[in-house]
């Protein structure tokens, strides 16, 4: 486990706090998904096993809107693995910053999520994108099943995350880590091309599917500037 | 929803994030594929922005969110903090909901 102690020395207070940042609203939108999923009648530990082990939001939430809605277990399935099918391409994208060793690799893979790809592409070098990787994705990992314990227990005690605009922090969020890297213009190409996209797709496709969609983005990619 | 079903999502979901890093070691890419790679994730991250900035399912989130963001993305445009970018996303789109705006 050494990476992990090499990592954890290096951490930086401004990442720590960007990180911590992030995991608050992480938080909250955790114990949304837990009063949720409890109200939509999935049983308190299968929630908290299903932050555990998926630890994905979007499918979590598609399941339980599914479950709400009466429809059927493999709908949600479906759903859920079409709407994560984009950990493929993430995970080939940073698999350099995950680390090599089996460990790293089977404990990191677990925390690959949009944001911590987020932060792990918003540094300048490979060192730094470790690092800024492992904090998020520790912390965010913390956040979301703290906070899904919570919202499991305290159920209608939990407010609306709409109401606190949390539903804003995100995107933003991801805007402010991604921002850096459009400087550079095949970057901002790409970007905004795969955004297009999957914005025309989404009227169009089940979710999970536009977004898998952007890649077709990478057509304004260009050649490499030598 | 049943505990099988749980796994098998957990399964799938884990067996896509852990694909990429095992792959990688197999194939030895060169730094074109690398920076394609690279790009790939910022394709796949400016839509989620996107869509989640506008989007809610299938359907327009109405204008508070947007608002949100747009003001957070100002922020961000300004070089202000990371918190405060978050925070101000959240705090326009909340103050925009309680003044009404959908």
């Amino acid at each position: 486990m050494r990476f992990l102690w090499r990592a954890v020395r290096g951490i930086h207070r401004e990442l720590l706090r960007d990180a911590a940042a992030l995991a608050l609203a992480v938080f909250a939108i955790g114990t949304s998904f837990g009063a949720l999923a409890v109200a939509a009648g999935i049983a308190p530990w299968m929630a908290i096993g299903m932050s555990a082990l998926i630890f994905a939001g979007g499918a979590q939430f598609l399941v339980v809107g599914v479950v709400a809605a009466g429809g059927s277990v493999t709908a949600a399935l479906a759903g859920g693995l079409m709407l994560n099918a984009r950990h493929l391409p993430f995970g080939l994208a940073v698999a350099d910053v995950i680390g090599r060793g089996w460990a790293a690799r089977l404990i990191g893979a677990h925390l690959l999520v949009d944001e911590t790809v987020a932060f792990a592409t918003s540094q300048p070098d490979r060192a730094r994108a470790r690092r800024a990787y492992w904090t998020a994705g520790c912390l965010l990992f913390l956040a979301w099943n703290l906070g899904t314990g919570i919202g499991v227990v305290a159920g209608e005690a939990v407010g609306d995350p709409k109401a606190l605009g949390i539903d804003a922090a995100f995107p933003a969020g991801l805007l402010a880590l991604l921002l850096p890297s459009l400087r550079e213009s095949a970057a901002l190409r790409v970007a905004a091309a795969g955004a297009l996209v999957a914005l025309f797709t989404t009227p169009l496709l089940p979710a999970g599917l536009p977004v898998i969609c952007a890649l077709a983005g990478l057509v304004a990619a260009g050649r490499r500037r030598r | 929803m049943n505990w099988f079903a749980v796994l098998a999502l957990a399964t799938g979901t884990y067996a896509f994030r852990l694909a990429g890093p095992v792959l990688r070691e197999r194939l030895h890419v060169g730094e074109g594929v690398q920076r394609l790679l690279t790009l790939g994730a910022v394709a796949l991250l400016g839509a989620l922005i996107a869509t989640s900035a506008l989007a809610d399912g299938g359907q327009f989130a109405g204008w508070a969110r947007p608002a949100g963001v747009a003001a957070g993305a100002l922020a961000a445009w300004r070089r202000l903090p990371f918190v405060v970018v978050v925070v101000a996303a959240a705090a326009t789109t909340a103050l925009l909901r309680a003044l009404g705006v959908r």
